[in-house]
C-alpha cells in the first residue's frame, strides 16, 4: 500500500469524520438538552442535499443556491418544530422514537412525490472541480478539501456560538445538566426551537455538500444518521467535545478499516466486519463504559 | 432479647471523594427490639441505611446479620435473608393491585419467580396470614383496587404491609410516619407497637412523639457519626443530643 | 408508558374481549376457505407480522423496553428457512425448530448485553446489533449479499403440502400466532410474568423483595427472539423470497408501530395493530404510490393524539 494512497484515505476519513460531526452535534445537543431522540435527522440531509439540487438548477450562482437553500432549511426545521416536535419532549422514548419514524417516512417519501425515484445530480461549478496538488507526487480533489474546510469552519462558528453567546451558554448548560436550564430563567420554547432548527441546519449542510458527490436520492441520510448515533454513543450523549472526537475517530477507523479488514480477514468477513465495525465499537462502548469518552452519565 | 443482635454493623466508613458521608458507625439492632435512629436532615441516615440493604456498597468496615459477614451478598439476597426494608417514597407497582404487591412479595421471598406456566396467585388466592397483613394496616377492604387509587396514607401502609409479608427478620423503616395526620400517626403508632415482638426493628423518624413511645434504644447521627447512643431517658438527658438538635426537635410534651 | 397494562379488567370485559378475539380468529380461519388467493395471503401475511409484534411486545409494554432490534431475529427466521432450503432441508418440523434455537442463542448473547442498558442506551444497543447482523447478512455473498436470493424451497408438512400454497401458509402461520399468543399469555400470567411486570414498575422494589430482575428479563428476551424467528420462517415463504430488507431498522420501526396501534402490553392489541397495518398498507398502496408518507401521517397522529392504541379504545368502548 503506498503512502499517496494511505495519506489519500487520511483526508477522506478525516472529511467523513466532519460530516458525521456535523450530525452528531445535532443528534447530542438534541438529546442533551431536550432529551429527544429524533430518527429523522437523516431525513434533514437528504432535504439539504435535495434542496442544494434543485436551488443549484434554478439559480445560477452555486453559492446563492447554497444560500437559498439553507434558507428553506431552516424555515421547515421552524415549521416542523413547532407542529410537529414541541409536542414530544414531554413523551416517552417510545412515543419519540415512533413519531420521528413516522416523520422520516413522511419526508423520505415527501422528496419522491415531488422530485421523482430517480436520484438527482448536483453539478459542481467549475471553479469548484479539479484536484488540488498538495505535493510533488500527491493531489486530492479540491471540492473535498472544501467541503473539510467548510466543516471546520461550521465547527468554529458553533464553537464561538457556543462558548461566546448567552444563547450558546445557555445551550451548553442545558446540554450538560438539563435541570438548569429553568433555573437559569430562560425562555424555554425559544431555547428548544433555536436547538433544534441549528442541528437540522448542520444536518442540512452536510447534505448540501456530500450532494455533488453522491447520488441525491430519498434515504440517503438514513446510513449516515445510525452511524452518527454510533459516533455520539462512543463520545458520550450531551457532550460536543465528544461528538467531535468521535466523529473523527469514526470517520477514521470506517475508513481506515475498510482498507485494512479485507486484507486481514478476507473478502468476505473484511468486508462484513468493514460494515460492522462501527457498531461493534458502538456496542462494545455501551456495554463497557455506558457514558462515552466525554458524556455525563445518564439517568 | 435475644443475647446477640440480628444485625450488628462495625466502624463502616463510606466517602464519597473527599466527603464522608458515613463516619465509624456502629449500632446493632436486636430481635423483639425497636432501635431508633435520629439525627438532623442531611446527617446520612438514608445512606447508611443503603449500605445495611446493600444499595451502596460500604468502604470499610463490616456488617454483620444473624452472625454471618454480609458486605458482600447483594440486595435481593440480603433480602431473602430477612432484612426487609419500607422506603420514606413508598417503592410500589404502578400497574399492580393492593394484593398483587403481596403476592409479589411472596413470590420473591419463596424464590417462586422462575414459575412460567402455572397461573399466579391472584385476588381470591390471598393467605389467611396475607389476609391478616392487610387487616392489620387496614387494607383489606382497598385489596383489589390499583395503586393509582390509593391515597397517600394507604400508599405507606401498603409499603409496610408488603415488608411484613416476606420472611422478614428485620425491619428497616424509613420515616413511616412522615406526613400522615395526628389520626394516622398515632394509628401507625401502635401498629408498630404490635410489631417488635415479631421483629428486630431500626426505625429512622423526625417525630419524637413516636421515637420516645416506641423506642428500646435510640441512637443519634449528626455528621454521619453516632454521637449518642442509649435508652430514651439517657438520651433525653444527653448534652451533645441537645445541642446537635439546638433544642428543638426534644421538646417534647 | 402508553397504553400500559390494564391490571385486572372486570370478568364481564375479559370475556367480551376474549370471545371477539374467537370471532376474529375464526373469520381469520374461513377467509382461505374462499379460495381467494389474494385474501388468503392477506391471513398470512398479517399471522406473520403479528407473531413479531407479539414477540417484540413482551419487551415493550411487559418489560417496558423499547427494541429497535427485533428485525434482526426475524432476520434470522428468514435466512434461516432459506439457508437451510440451499442445503435441502425444508422439513417444517426442522426449519422451525432450528430458526428457533439460532435465534435464541443470538437472542441470548444480545440480551445477556443489552439488557445491563436500559432506557434511551437500550434503544441505541439492540439497533447496533441488528445492523450487525443486518451486514452480516448484506455480506453474505454466497447469498446474494444486498440483493437476496430467491427462496430455493417451500417449507414443507409433507409431501404435495407445502409453505408455496397460500391456503397452507395461511392455516400454519394462523396456528404459530396461536400457539405464540397462548405461550405468552400463560407466561405473563403466571409467577414468571408478575417478576417482569414487577421489574418494568419499579425494578429497585423487586431487588428489594429479594429478586434480580435480570435472569428473568433475558429469559424474556430470548424467548421473544426465538418466536419472532417463527415469523420469520412464515416470511420467507411468503415472499418466496430471503433478503436482508427484513433485517433493517426500518423493519424493526414498523414493528414497533404495530405495537403501539395496536396497545403496547396486551398481547392482543399487537395483534390488532399487524392486521391493522397490513391492511392500511394493502389500501393506501392501492390508492396512492405514496402510502409510505400516508402511513407515517398516521404513525405521527396516532403518537400525537391518541393515548392508547386500537385495543384501548375498543376497551373503553366496552367498559
Amino acid at each position: 500500500m503506498s503512502l499517496g494512497l494511505f495519506i489519500e484515505q487520511v483526508f477522506n476519513g478525516l472529511q467523513l469524520g466532519m460530516i458525521l460531526f456535523l450530525m452528531a452535534v445535532g443528534v447530542t445537543l438534541t438529546f442533551g438538552v431536550m432529551n429527544l431522540i429524533n430518527l429523522a435527522h437523516g431525513s434533514m440531509l437528504m432535504i439539504g442535499a435535495f434542496l442544494i439540487a434543485f436551488a443549484a438548477s434554478t439559480v445560477h450562482s452555486f453559492g446563492l443556491a447554497i444560500l437559498l437553500a439553507m434558507v428553506m432549511v431552516f424555515a421547515l426545521s421552524w415549521f416542523i418544530e413547532k407542529v410537529l416536535v414541541k409536542h414530544l419532549y414531554a413523551k416517552t422514548h417510545l412515543d419519540q422514537v415512533l413519531a420521528s419514524f413516522g416523520l422520516s417516512i413522511v419526508l423520505n417519501d415527501g422528496v419522491i412525490m415531488i422530485w421523482g425515484r430517480e436520484p438527482l445530480y448536483v453539478n459542481l461549478p467549475s471553479w469548484l472541480e479539479g484536484p488540488v496538488q498538495l505535493t510533488p507526487t500527491f493531489s486530492y480533489p479540491l471540492y473535498r478539501l472544501v467541503i473539510t474546510g467548510v466543516a471546520i469552519l461550521a465547527g468554529l462558528v458553533l464553537w464561538y456560538l457556543l462558548t461566546k453567546t448567552r444563547l450558546g451558554m445557555q445551550i451548553r448548560a442545558g446540554a450538560e445538566k438539563r435541570e438548569m436550564i429553568g433555573a437559569l430563567g430562560v425562555n424555554i420554547n425559544f431555547l428548544f426551537t433555536a436547538v433544534f432548527a441549528m442541528s437540522a441546519i448542520l444536518a442540512a449542510l452536510g447534505g448540501v455538500m456530500l450532494g455533488p458527490m453522491i447520488s441525491v436520492q430519498s434515504g440517503m441520510g438514513d446510513p449516515l444518521l445510525i452511524l452518527s448515533l454510533a459516533v455520539v454513543v462512543i463520545g458520550g450523549i450531551g457532550s460536543l467535545k465528544g461528538a467531535l472526537y468521535a466523529a473523527l475517530l469514526v470517520g477514521l477507523v470506517d475508513t481506515l478499516g475498510r482498507m485494512v479488514w479485507p486484507s486481514l480477514l478476507g473478502a468476505l468477513v473484511g468486508n462484513i466486519v468493514s460494515n460492522a465495525a462501527i457498531y461493534i465499537l458502538m456496542a462494545l462502548v455501551i456495554a463497557i463504559r455506558p457514558s462515552g469518552l466525554f458524556g455525563r452519565q445518564l439517568q | 432479647m435475644s443475647q446477640s443482635p440480628i444485625l450488628e454493623t462495625v466502624d463502616i466508613v463510606k466517602s464519597f471523594g473527599a466527603l464522608m458521608v458515613t463516619d465509624r458507625v456502629s449500632l446493632s439492632v436486636y430481635s423483639g427490639e425497636l432501635h431508633a435512629l435520629i439525627g438532623p436532615n442531611g446527617a446520612g441516615k438514608s445512606t447508611l441505611i443503603n449500605q445495611i440493604t446493600g444499595e451502596l456498597e460500604v468502604n470499610s468496615g463490616l456488617i454483620y446479620f444473624e452472625g454471618e459477614m454480609i458486605n458482600k451478598v447483594t440486595v435481593a439476597a440480603r433480602s431473602r435473608l430477612g432484612i426487609s426494608r419500607a422506603y420514606q417514597v413508598p417503592q410500589l407497582f404502578g400497574s399492580m393491585s393492593v394484593a398483587q404487591h403481596l403476592i409479589m412479595a411472596e413470590i420473591a421471598s419463596k424464590n417462586q419467580g422462575f414459575k412460567m406456566w402455572a397461573k399466579s396467585a391472584g385476588l381470591d388466592d390471598l393467605s389467611s396470614s396475607q389476609k391478616s397483613i392487610l387487616q392489620q394496616v387496614g387494607l383489606l377492604h382497598l385489596a383489589s383496587k390499583p395503586t393509582a387509587a390509593l391515597a397517600h396514607g394507604e400508599k405507606r401502609q401498603l409499603e409496610l404491609a408488603i415488608c411484613l409479608s416476606s420472611k422478614a427478620k428485620l425491619l428497616i423503616l424509613d420515616e413511616p410516619l412522615a406526613g400522615l395526620g395526628p389520626t394516622e400517626s398515632e394509628q401507625m403508632i401502635e401498629l408498630l407497637r404490635s410489631l417488635k415482638s415479631h421483629f428486630g426493628i431500626l426505625l429512622v423518624e423526625h417525630d419524637m412523639d413516636a421515637v420516645f413511645s416506641l423506642a428500646d434504644r435510640v441512637s443519634v447521627l449528626v455528621n454521619g457519626a453516632i454521637i449518642a447512643s442509649g435508652t430514651v431517658e439517657q438520651i433525653k438527658n444527653d448534652p451533645l443530643v441537645k445541642s446537635a438538635y439546638l433544642g428543638e426537635e426534644l421538646d417534647v410534651h | 408508558m402508553t397504553g400500559a397494562h390494564v391490571i385486572k379488567q372486570s370478568e364481564a370485559k375479559n370475556l367480551r374481549l376474549t370471545l371477539t378475539f374467537c370471532a376474529i380468529f375464526i373469520l381469520a380461519l374461513l377467509v382461505p376457505m374462499l379460495e381467494q388467493v389474494y385474501y388468503t395471503k392477506l391471513i398470512a401475511r398479517i399471522s406473520v407480522f403479528a407473531i413479531a409484534a407479539v414477540s417484540l411486545d413482551l419487551i415493550v409494554g411487559f418489560s417496558g423496553r423499547v427494541s429497535l432490534g427485533h428485525a434482526a431475529f426475524f432476520g434470522i427466521g428468514v435466512y434461516s428457512a432459506g439457508i437451510l432450503a440451499q442445503f435441502g432441508i425444508a422439513q417444517i418440523w426442522l426449519v422451525m425448530p432450528i430458526a428457533f434455537l439460532v435465534a435464541g442463542l443470538i437472542g441470548c448473547f444480545i440480551g445477556a448485553i443489552s439488557l445491563r442498558t436500559s432506557g434511551l442506551y437500550f434503544i441505541f444497543i439492540t439497533l447496533a446489533f441488528s445492523q450487525m447482523i443486518f451486514f452480516i447478512a448484506q455480506g453474505l455473498r454466497m447469498y446474494g449479499g444486498d440483493d437476496g436470493f430467491r427462496l430455493p424451497a417451500a417449507t414443507v408438512w409433507f409431501e404435495g403440502v407445502d409453505l408455496s400454497q397460500a391456503k397452507v401458509l395461511a392455516y400454519t402461520m394462523l396456528g404459530v400466532l396461536l400457539a405464540v399468543t397462548y405461550v405468552a399469555h400463560r407466561i405473563m400470567s403466571s409467577n414468571f410474568g408478575q417478576v417482569i411486570i414487577a421489574s418494568r414498575d419499579n425494578s429497585r422494589k423487586v431487588n428489594s423483595l429479594g429478586l434480580q430482575p435480570y435472569p428473568y428479563q433475558l429469559t424474556l428476551f430470548t424467548l421473544s427472539a426465538c418466536m419472532c424467528a417463527l415469523g420469520g420462517v412464515g416470511f420467507a415463504n411468503l415472499n418466496e423470497y430471503v433478503s436482508p430488507a427484513s433485517i433493517s431498522w426500518v423493519q424493526s420501526g414498523e414493528f414497533l408501530f404495530m405495537v403501539i396501534l395496536g396497545s403496547a402490553g396486551t398481547l392482543l392489541g399487537p395483534i390488532l395493530g399487524a392486521a391493522a397495518f397490513v391492511t392500511l398498507e394493502q389500501i393506501l398502496s392501492a390508492w396512492t404510490e405514496y402510502w409510505m408518507f400516508y402511513l407515517g401521517v398516521i404513525l405521527m397522529l396516532r403518537v400525537l393524539f391518541l393515548k392508547t392504541g386500537l385495543l384501548g379504545l375498543i376497551s373503553k368502548q366496552g367498559a
